[in-house]
């Protein structure tokens, strides 16, 4: 079946049975890699991306659910400038160890950010609880999160 | 072992068994018999040299320069996450004088013939060529003087070739890197005395923490590709349905229903290969589609009849009773010093215990996968791969062919922690591609793939007795550890832990005990046993530094205090004073065991975390010390047990010798998320078999820390050292302190003495688990 998708801005069709989850048609059919695998339940937030603006895990998500809404993957993160400075923060925070995880990680913290532009480390508790790192980056990301929060509000 | 004592890290045993298999087939194969453990009238070997494929320093091999100015370098070993591949590329960079930004990293494809040693485990990179790629740079760098001085017909004295150019001193005249690499190329190699190495006062790179990681801006963007990323004209994507109980047979199977699923294009049958499983394929029934979703769906499709074997009776509740009867008998005595036994007889104040580790599975975020094609003959492979060679090894076999065609290529991997050491799932690429007539094939494993078909960290019970004497300090020391032995999963019939495996944190004990009697029960494996990261290190240190803890109580003495009197006054201990012919494969001269760094790093942990300062109701801390892979760690926790168990943990402060720190950022972050698994091994980690399955699939069932449950904070101090020390292991060492400074903490908290990992969170269950004290 042929699904109309928005992928970080560009319109795709492609053809996929409707229940695929929307993370084995950006993988295998448009080749959108920085988007991961890691269970399959919903469980690990390694797939996760926006679907307009919301924080999705695509491993769970039918490619019928999500057609002609905005979607943008890892790959579309540094449209701008919330996206830009998050990775910023990753670079200059060393955060990566393997890296697998951490595009999930930037959009589940990208989310948080956009509706949460203060957050507290209970905040960011919540918004990350779902993404897991087995490399142990957790401190590291809270220190991001915070420090790209700062560069958003213009302090250092 | 054939009679013949185990090889370094067990990495020989691997390639001989493997390449012993393929001898029998007809090919004549010779494997350098080296290794760390001498045989009569052998001059021992130790470091890299032990391992197949050596150490290569040659500048050609890792460094070419291109003309417009950038500087490859080639970085052989795998990266995991451990930043391999800045650190060693850095430190090329440093004594080659290259500007960092022009420093490109390429990654070498397997080829220990070419490379050296290529197999990276036993936190061994950086431990093993940080000198070879100091000589790689600083003989790269005088070529490029030497073509220089020949361009302008000057002494080579004259020049000096510093940040990316070549100066002669008398004419000011300067020529880029960009524009010598051509004739620098063909200078004659120096010879290996004429290299000369910086002074370290003048590394720029080494010990700074001031170079970009050579993937972050890849990985933040998504565009890094790790194994699962591969992407070939008409590849498919192939998932694998395989036997649940290790050595079960397929009896028959109907795959119909998933022929029928669209987007299938074809059902294989790997076949099993016979028992022990080494690094081949379990065997089993692909699906093969144009999508990995319809092979899914047509896995869940197939009908499947299995024989389970001999294995589909094991259950790892009553293996437990194996093992527990196992430590209560004697058994093979490993090191013996005075007469513990009698000492233990004539009585005193007595402690005992038992700790237990369950079986582990690495759960690396990426799951294993690998990508196969062959094309006139030749068979390409794209994997996640600890060890390359043995990679291309299993695949020249397994298809039949010769080295030379086959190409391994090393992609990113998405961690690791040691189950990528073992590359059966590239065999299952390979295999799948020749089934395709060559076809491009993607394997995935699936997240419940992985967990059920691991190569586990060994289930261990450890059993320790100690009398202490008048004045609290203990006159004997009993220790036996019953665990299944990783030389199983390539040996039938191999039981108990071998030296390289006792030799992990049980043997190497520097206390000050007069009596002392360490002993090994022979126990069977009835599962794939691998390495996890700090392997066997996790059980002896969790029960060594708990036991210390509860003696230190026993005696009414701080822990703290007590243990800095049991390892005594800095001395530099000869490993095999202490039985320890191992020694992680190291030399004893150049690698002692030295009782000054490992109080230092306990003085440091305590001091950091102010040891002793008054702790609010249900807050502890609590420390543990562990010397491995060369060097010494020391966590001190701290931790809040509320009223319903919950744990919680504020802070963290490790003290961490590893000697020289080539990138003090990259050890930071390894201390870390050493400490964050050791957290999981302590409070989550749990494998278990019944009717020979594992009971786990996924992160539901196999839980690991996520953010809210991990440290607030976690402080790292790195130990001052010099580059006059050989350096130290950083991957893995800061893993066994973490499970027994947080269960010495929640004692500390509680008066609860956690025996039985792992904990839960919240902790549950009666005061005191395991036995009884």
């Amino acid at each position: 079946m042929q699904t109309e998708l928005s992928v970080n801005g560009r319109p795709v069709k492609v053809e996929a049975a409707p229940d695929t989850p929307l993370l084995w048609v950006l993988r295998d059919e448009l080749g959108l890699t920085g988007t991961k695998y890691g269970c399959g339940m919903g469980l690990c937030g390694a797939c996760v991306v926006h679907v307009a603006g919301q924080p999705v895990r695509t491993c769970v998500t039918p490619v019928s659910a999500v057609a002609g809404k905005p979607i943008t993957t890892v790959e579309g993160v540094e449209r701008d400038r919330l996206g830009r400075t998050v990775q910023e923060a990753w670079l200059a925070m060393g955060v990566p160890q393997c890296g697998y995880c951490q595009a999930g990680q930037i959009m589940s913290a990208v989310a948080l950010l956009r509706r949460s532009p203060h957050p507290t480390d209970a905040d960011i508790d919540s918004a990350m609880a779902g993404n897991i790192c087995r490399c142990g980056t957790y401190p590291r990301i809270r220190a991001a999160i915070h420090r790209a929060a700062g560069q958003l509000r213009g302090s250092p | 072992m054939s009679g013949r004592k185990p090889g370094g890290e067990g990495t020989l045993t691997r390639r001989e068994v493997l390449k012993g298999a393929a001898a029998l087939g007809g090919l004549a194969l010779c494997v350098r018999r080296s290794g760390t453990i001498a045989l009569a009238g052998e001059a021992p070997v130790y470091g890299a040299a032990a391992f197949p494929g050596g150490v290569v320093d040659n500048p050609l091999v890792f460094v070419s320069i291109r003309p417009d100015d950038t500087v490859l370098v080639t970085v052989h070993r795998p990266e995991m996450g451990q930043g391999i591949r800045t650190s060693l590329a850095l430190v090329v960079a440093d004594e080659l004088e290259a500007e960092w930004p022009r420093v490109r990293v390429t990654q070498a494809p397997a080829d220990e013939a070419r490379y050296g040693s290529q197999d990276t485990d036993g936190s061994r990179s950086m431990r093993h060529f940080f000198e070879p790629m100091r000589r790689v740079g600083a003989a790269a760098r005088m070529m490029l003087a030497g073509a220089a001085a020949a361009r302008w017909d000057v002494p080579v004295s004259e020049v000096i070739a510093e940040r990316q150019q070549v100066l002669h001193r008398g004419t000011g005249r300067r020529l880029s890197y960009g524009d010598l690499a051509l004739e620098a190329m063909r200078q004659p190699l120096p010879e290996p005395k004429q290299v000369r190495l910086k002074d370290p006062a003048q590394f720029r790179y080494i010990g700074k923490s001031s170079t970009r990681s050579a993937d972050g801006a890849d990985i933040v963007a998504g565009r890094a590709v790790y194994g699962t990323d591969t992407r070939l004209d008409g590849m498919l994507h192939a998932v694998v349905a395989r036997p649940a109980v290790l050595g079960g047979k397929l009896v028959h199977y109907d795959a119909q229903a998933a022929l029928a699923v669209p987007g299938v294009v074809r059902v294989v049958e790997i076949a099993a290969h016979p028992m022990p499983a080494q690094y081949y394929p379990l065997g089993g029934v692909a699906v093969l589609a144009t999508n990995t979703w319809a092979a899914i769906k047509g896995r869940e499709a197939l009908k499947l009849q299995w024989d389970d074997g001999a294995n589909g009776s094991y259950d790892s509740r009553r293996f437990e009773a194996i093992l527990r009867s196992a430590v209560r008998q004697p058994a093979k005595v490993v090191r013996n010093q005075g007469d513990a036994m009698a000492a233990l007889r004539k009585g005193g104040r007595r402690i005992e215990a038992e700790y237990y580790l369950p079986f582990l599975a690495h759960a690396s975020m990426e799951p294993p996968a690998a990508t196969a094609r062959i094309v006139g003959g030749r068979c390409e492979v794209w994997a996640p791969v600890q060890a390359p060679q043995a990679t291309r090894d299993l695949v020249t076999s397994l298809l039949g062919m010769k080295e030379p065609d086959v190409t391994v290529h090393v992609t990113l991997l998405g961690g690791a922690f040691g189950r990528k050491s073992l590359p059966d799932f590239a065999g299952e690429a390979a295999l799948l591609s020749k089934a395709m007539q060559g076809r491009p094939v993607r394997v995935m494993w699936t997240r419940e793939d992985d967990i059920r078909h691991d190569y586990y960290q060994a289930v261990s019970l450890e059993r320790l007795e100690a009398v202490l004497g008048p004045d609290g300090m203990p006159l004997a020391w009993l220790h036996r550890s019953a665990a299944p032995t990783e030389n199983a999963t390539f040996e039938a019939g191999a039981e108990g832990e071998d030296q390289t495996e006792y030799g992990m944190g049980m043997i190497n004990v520097p206390l000050r005990i007069p009596n002392v009697r360490l002993e090994i029960p022979n126990v069977p494996a009835r599962t794939r046993i691998g390495w996890f990261r700090s392997v066997y290190n996790i059980a002896h240190g969790f029960a060594i530094q708990s036991f210390l803890d509860e003696l230190a109580h026993a005696a009414g003495r701080d822990p703290r205090a007590y243990q800095l009197d049991l390892i005594g006054p800095p001395r530099r201990i000869d490993p095999r004073s202490l039985s320890d012919e191992w020694n992680y494969g190291e030399s004893p001269v150049l690698y002692p065991l030295d009782t000054g760094r490992l109080r230092a790093v306990i003085e440091r942990a305590t001091l950091e975390a102010r040891w002793g300062r008054p702790m609010a109701k249900g807050h502890g801390l609590g420390l543990a010390a562990t010397y491995s892979f060369m060097s010494y760690a020391a966590a001190v926790i701290e931790v809040r047990v509320g009223a319903g168990g919950e744990i919680a943990i504020p802070r963290v402060d490790i003290a961490f010798d590893c000697g020289p720190q080539v990138n003090p950022d990259r050890i930071r972050a390894q201390l870390e998320g050493a400490c964050i698994m050791g957290l999981t091994v302590a409070m989550r980690g749990e494998i278990t078999f019944k009717e020979g399955r594992v009971q786990q699939s996924n992160f539901n069932d196999y839980p690991v820390l996520r953010m809210p449950e991990a440290p607030r904070e976690i402080r790292v101090h790195l130990q001052p050292s010099s580059f006059a020390v050989p350096p130290g292991g950083v991957g893995e060492p800061g893993l066994p302190p973490i499970a027994p400074a947080l269960c010495n903490a929640i004692f500390a908290a509680t008066g609860r003495r956690l025996r039985r990992l792992p904990i839960g969170n919240p902790l549950s269950g009666p005061a005191a688990e395991g036995s009884s004290t």
